[in-house]
């Protein structure tokens, strides 16, 4: 009976008519937009770590999550969830390593993953190159490692620009209202209709010389509508609470609900969402770049030397040169879905 | 109903003029056609000016827009810059990606279906478990790596099947490319039904007709089934973009000459009215699938009515 759980999108004039059209947001929203907000207004308004140590009067210090008669916030809830969580532990293991190796790649790679040697053409693995040399006679096993700042420069960064720029329209969207709510939706529609992937390929393929920093302005460019459009959907259900009516009958400024009462409240779906396509985000990159149309030679990306290594399907001789980028690529997606999962369990109430 | 399809309808306009304005914008704007065509050379001015005005590039873009968009609905998608009519391009590529994406689609709600309930009412056993993870794990690996390996694996060292398709690609060769286009989309679907039906298995309408004595089997298909795939259905209908967008990928890998794989020579060659006139379509079809889906709401769910 999923109807009556839902929060209610809208319910201004302009799309009252559409009931069907809202509901269809996407396989991303029907999973993520009934979070915590509505179903937990007894612990709302402390933030997390407000809750734990001040009201405790004085006894049992090391209770780690024993007492079920008091109301933990939403927060401490979920953090208290995702430790137990293998699932979590793993992924964030996972990530912990991809963040060091990819701000010092030369932890455990020495060498310049741009010193090649031609006479090394597809050789396979040596002493000191444990997975052998790829076509241009370059080390494969520094390449991997030398990736993983390529894409997880990208996943983060895109991530972090969708979910800012999507939270900020959509949140305020959903929070005032009126004609800059119509325009919205009706701007998120059309950048619904644009498949990310075509989009990408047409728009990336015009412009010359692509950097990082292209590609990462091209996903926040094409991927705010998304969050947005969840954002907006979570503000308006958490700005019918009663704690929001009655922090506005006591005369709150705008600015003060939005940041107190609203944003602690509503962030959830946002985070999940976010935390979930940062996986995808970077699967999308090396797409492009196996497309041809994504990051460019002296970027070294997964994507780019997976599409080297099927030009020709030269991995028919010297399969490693296929596997080892393939592999570390599926991994660190792996890692961050692995990590949205987690969260999106302990964020959501309705699971438990 | 008559009328709810003929609002949806008249919704659809301004989106399909924004997005396909958007791409136009894109190709015309961002980058220069004319100058693509000579490739590194710097062409001829008076040439370049006079293909400029055969193409309408002279004109400011809006301008450009509305004449394209006029050209459209006559018929007339223009012709590419080697002359040849982008509308023959499309009609035939198009039945070849169409039999692709309709194979995918068949593996996806099959398999995705079947698996997702097979879990759902087993929530928490070993079953669920492995098979949530699996779906995690084809989730992570992208379309282009698992369609590379299976070209190799199954194409190439097991020799089972013909490693590219031929120019006809009959639906027999589709289905290798068809089934890997299908795999990420095919876990989604597992997951979305998974949870679908595990909301609704404690539904009243479920227990409803489990009290009325009906047999297990029959309320799983008949009720719980039914209004478990709203959401299923909603992705299916979002997803024909994506697997339109994944025949990018998959066309190239095992050359199906389909639409992916034109529209990927077109961005390739920079060709502009390949480009748009493809995407154009496909951005139709997209918004006709996603009018669908909204229609097919109706029929599973009995409490929502149109009026």
């Amino acid at each position: 009976m999923p109807e009556p759980e839902r929060p209610e999108p809208d319910d201004s004039e302009e799309t009252a008519g559409t009931p069907a059209l809202e509901v269809a947001g996407g396989a991303a929203e029907l999973t993520a937009s009934p979070t915590a907000v509505p179903e937990r207004p007894a612990a709302a308004p402390s933030t997390a770590p407000a809750a734990e140590p001040g009201g405790e009067p004085g006894g049992e210090p090391g209770g780690t999550g024993g007492e079920p008669e008091r109301a933990r916030s939403l927060w401490s809830d979920a953090w208290l969830e995702l430790r137990r969580n293998p699932v979590f532990l793993i992924a964030g293991a996972l990530i912990v390593f991809l963040v060091l190796i990819s701000v010092w790649p030369g932890l455990i790679a020495s060498r310049n993953p741009l010193a090649c040697s031609l006479s090394k053409s597809l050789d396979p693995s040596a002493p000191g190159h444990p997975f052998g040399f790829d076509a241009q006679g370059c080390d494969v096993y520094t390449r991997v490692v030398h990736g993983a700042r390529t894409s997880v420069t990208v996943g983060v960064l895109a991530t972090a620009g969708v979910a800012a720029l999507g939270s900020l329209l959509g949140g305020l969207a959903g929070f005032f209202g009126g004609w800059w709510d119509a325009v919205l939706s009706r701007l998120t529609d059309i950048f619904f209709g644009i498949p990310i992937m075509l989009g990408g390929l047409v728009f990336l393929s015009m412009t010359g010389s692509r950097s990082v920093w292209t590609v990462i302005a091209f996903i926040v460019l094409l991927g705010w509508p998304q969050i947005a459009r969840i954002a907006r959907g979570s503000v308006i259900a958490t700005k019918q609470n009663d704690y929001v009516l009655a922090a506005r009958a006591l005369g709150a400024s705008n600015s003060r609900m939005l940041a107190r009462h609203i944003l602690p409240n509503a962030v959830a779906p946002v985070i999940v969402t976010a935390t979930i396509a940062l996986g995808t985000y970077i699967a999308l990159e090396a797409t492009l770049s196996f497309l041809g149309v994504g990051l460019q030679p002296p970027t070294v990306s997964w994507g780019a030397d997976i599409s080297d290594a099927s030009q020709g399907m030269q991995f028919r001789n010297a399969p490693h040169i296929l596997l080892y980028p393939a592999a570390a690529l599926s991994l660190t997606v792996l890692a961050f879905i692995m990590l949205g999962d987690a969260v999106r369990d302990a964020l959501d109430p309705k699971l438990r | 109903m008559g009328r709810y399809v003929v609002r949806r309808l008249l919704q659809m306009i301004p989106v399909f003029v924004g997005t396909t304005f958007l791409i136009f914008v894109m190709v015309y704007a961002v980058g220069d056609p004319v100058n693509a065509m000579f490739g590194d050379r710097a062409p001829d001015p008076a040439t370049a000016a006079r293909l400029r005005a055969e193409f309408n590039l002279d004109k400011p873009v809006w301008l450009q827009y509305v004449l394209y968009l006029g050209h459209i609905f006559t018929g007339n998608f223009g012709s590419a810059f080697n002359g040849r009519p982008v509308g023959d391009l499309l009609v035939s590529a198009f039945p070849i990606t169409l039999r692709l994406t309709l194979i995918a689609l068949v593996f996806e709600i099959v398999i995705g279906i079947v698996l997702g309930v097979v879990t759902g009412l087993r929530r928490g056993r070993p079953v669920d478990s492995s098979v949530l993870m699996l779906t995690l794990v084809v989730i992570s690996v992208p379309t282009f790596v698992t369609g590379s390996l299976a070209q190799y694996l199954i194409g190439v060292v097991w020799g089972l099947i013909p490693p590219a398709v031929s120019p006809e690609a009959p639906p027999g060769e589709l289905l290798l490319p068809g089934l890997v286009l299908a795999l990420v989309s095919l876990a989604y679907v597992t997951r979305l039904t998974r949870t679908s039906i595990a909301e609704n298995v404690r539904a009243d309408h479920v227990r409803t007709a489990l009290a009325k004595g009906l047999p297990r089997s029959r309320v799983t298909v008949r009720h719980l089934l039914r209004t478990s795939l709203i959401p299923v259905v909603t992705f299916l209908g979002t997803d024909v973009g994506n697997l339109m967008a994944g025949a990018l990928v998959t066309e190239r890998i095992f050359n199906i000459q389909g639409v992916g794989f034109q529209l990927w020579q077109g961005v390739v060659r920079q060709n502009a009215p390949t480009v748009v006139g493809f995407v154009t379509a496909l951005v139709v079809i997209f918004l006709l699938a996603n009018l669908l889906v909204d229609l097919l709401y109706a029929v599973l769910d009995p409490r929502i009515r149109y009026a």
